[in-house]
């Protein structure tokens, strides 16, 4: 049967500073509204980039048209160097991840099963470290403790974990991650911005859809903020995360405080007392 | 990657051994499942108005095909060839073809109540087929009725792909009522059909919609033979590409899955497989929703086990159902659509109950 199919090529290596995800003045227009009207944002390899913003902002839309899932309407994709729908799925499947915003699940498969999944990539190369990219991506999320049981038997925040970590089991070099940590605890969400985070120094590109502005100060190399389809402001966070912007952008009276240990910029709405 | 794997309540990695639980059970299943088709068979062959001992019955085969036994006498000769093994064969390939399209057709909608019977498809084959005899077409000769059906059934299962999906998935209430839909215009056409055909049509047609294999002939079993063994050989190529869709039509695309491809194909598929059931045997209900059910409590939801075995235990199923059909009421014969019926709609029934209880109903 992998005789019949044609083998996918493997990615080439990347190194530190290549841009392995591109939007050239994006546009997207779902339905009769447009919700991206030119966006341009780059991630190079050895990057966690951030992207926030007001609900709608058009984040997840960006994100999905960076993995190849939503065609532009004008303005380009490029993955690895190429338009996006120059890839085939199966070498677009070697090339990046995706993780979903919610995690569903028709049949009742193991947690195991479901993160193995992720290595149904590289079935046709005959890759060796498999067992060993399923029990690093399942030991990094702390989803090895439940690996033989039903993913629909799992919490909300179990279940976010076990597609973190299919998507991590896959071993793309670009990771698209729509706000992974949404329905976790605060030790889970650190650890997954940790993991992001390790995942760019070992030379990925990874980009996060986050809604905690502290997290995306904390971790994030740079932040692009949109607004209503615009890349509003983009750069390293405590260059772009001012009162002002924040305030405008969210609508929303808010304050950025340093850290009074580590100086990392801290956002707060304005709350009256 | 190399974080510090502090787990909290104390649980270490080491604890939780893989699913070892499940690894064996599908060899174990298929081996069991084979060696009851074993036993089976002869035991059908021999069962019936005029018995024919089982050792007969395998020397009887093994002269056939050249391998020693003995030639029995000209009565017991042409029982088994003419009336038991056409009979046989075809409850094996109706079985097969009922199981596997059944559990092709629950991972295709990514829904487990999805059944060629339930939704509609079988009753859109059947008309192609009733068309067919009432309307005395030959022009395929023998393939006409299992053609016509064919096409029917594709048109059904796209109809009904089309109509119950929004969003990349299919809602459980739009599915079952889409299929109540299908279900009742069909009827409407059966009916017309019935309507303007001349009496041997109609009776024809009516005992054929019971649901039944005491027609069987070679020349039948050849005409269904194509459709089966093509959508049985088919089906297991894309197993893993049916557990990827499970995690739904992106992220399956994401994995590398060429979703629209494997869609067109797997409607193909299911097609052929109704039709090659329908055409001969009317409409053989449940036993698409009740196989991949009992297999999936016992082996879990790969479909790499999943697509074979529902096809085993299909074919096991249906031989044993037509074999109480045609014993438990001799010597008349209880209509097989109408016994598998009988016992699958109160499986069913089981199935629905036990997923309310568990999840509060199906969105």
């Amino acid at each position: 049967m992998r005789l019949l199919r044609s083998r996918p090529a493997p990615p080439a290596p990347v190194s530190p500073g290549d841009v392995l995800a591109a939007a050239e003045g994006l546009r997207v227009r779902l339905g009769a509204r447009d919700v991206l009207h030119g966006v341009d944002v780059a991630v190079r390899a050895g990057e966690l980039l951030a992207l926030v913003g007001p609900n709608g902002a058009g984040k997840s839309t960006l994100l999905g048209a960076l993995a190849a899932d939503v065609a532009p309407s004008d303005g380009a994709v490029r993955i690895h160097g190429r338009p996006a729908s120059d890839w085939s799925a199966p070498e677009l499947a070697l090339r990046r991840a995706v993780l979903p915003q919610s995690s569903t699940l028709s049949f009742p498969f193991s947690v195991e099963e479901v993160v193995r999944m992720g290595r149904a990539p590289w079935a046709a190369l005959d890759p060796e470290d498999d067992e060993a990219a399923v029990a690093e991506a399942m030991a990094a999320t702390e989803v090895t403790a439940f690996a033989a049981r039903p993913f629909s038997a799992l919490s909300g925040g179990e279940r976010a974990r076990v597609a973190l970590a299919r998507v991590l089991a896959q071993r793309a070099p670009l990771l698209l991650l729509d706000e992974p940590t949404a329905a976790l605890d605060l030790r889970h969400q650190e650890l997954v911005l940790r993991l992001c985070r390790e995942r760019a120094r070992a030379g990925d590109a990874v980009v996060v859809v986050l809604h905690d502005l502290g997290l995306a100060a904390a971790y994030a190399h740079r932040v692009a903020v949109l607004r209503a389809g615009r890349v509003a402001a983009a750069g390293p966070p405590q260059e772009i995360f001012t009162e002002s912007l924040l305030s405008e952008v969210y609508d929303q009276p808010v304050e950025v405080v340093p850290h009074p240990r580590t100086g990392a910029a801290l956002v707060l709405p304005v709350r009256e007392r | 990657m190399s974080l510090p794997a502090k787990t909290p309540s104390g649980t270490s990695p080491r604890e939780a051994a893989p699913p070892a639980r499940r690894r064996g059970v599908p060899w174990l299943l298929t081996a069991g499942l084979v060696a009851a088709l074993v036993v089976l068979v002869p035991v059908a062959a021999h069962t019936g108005a005029y018995p024919v001992p089982v050792g007969d019955v395998i020397a009887s085969v093994q002269h056939r095909l050249g391998l020693g036994g003995t030639e029995l006498d000209r009565v017991a000769e042409s029982v088994l060839w003419n009336v038991r093994f056409p009979r046989i064969v075809l409850a094996l390939l109706v079985g097969a073809s009922l199981g596997c399209a059944g559990a092709l057709m629950q991972g295709v909608f990514g829904n487990p109540l999805a059944e060629p019977g339930v939704i509609g498809v079988s009753s859109g084959a059947a008309v192609g087929a009733v068309g067919a005899i009432a309307l005395g077409l030959n022009f395929a000769g023998n393939w006409t009725v299992s053609l016509l059906a064919f096409v029917a059934g594709l048109v059904t299962v796209l109809l009904v792909y089309v109509m119950s999906r929004s969003g990349g998935r299919t809602e459980v209430v739009t599915l079952i009522l889409t299929g109540i839909a299908v279900n009742a215009f069909a009827g409407a056409l059966i009916g017309l059909f019935l309507f303007f055909a001349d009496t041997a049509a109609v009776n024809q047609i009516t005992f054929w919609q019971l649901g039944s294999l005491s027609q069987a002939t070679w020349p039948k079993v050849l005409a269904v033979l194509p459709c089966a063994v093509l959508g049985l050989g088919v089906a297991p190529l894309y197993a893993r590409r049916l557990d990827l869709l499970a995690l739904g039509e992106r992220p399956a695309r994401h994995l590398g899955v060429d979703v629209e491809r494997l869609r067109i194909v797997l409607v193909l598929v299911i097609a052929l497989l109704t039709a090659a059931a329908v055409s001969v045997s009317g409409i053989i209900g449940f036993v698409g929703l009740v196989v991949p059910h009992l297999l999936r409590m016992a082996a879990g939801p790969g479909h790499r086990f999943l697509l074979p075995g529902s096809a085993l235990l299909g074919a096991l199923v249906l031989l044993a159902a037509d074999l109480a059909a045609r014993t438990v009421a001799s010597p008349a014969e209880l209509p097989l659509g109408v016994l598998t019926a009988l016992l699958g709609s109160p499986f069913f029934f089981w199935l629905l109950r036990r997923t309310r209880r568990r999840h509060g109903g199906w969105a």
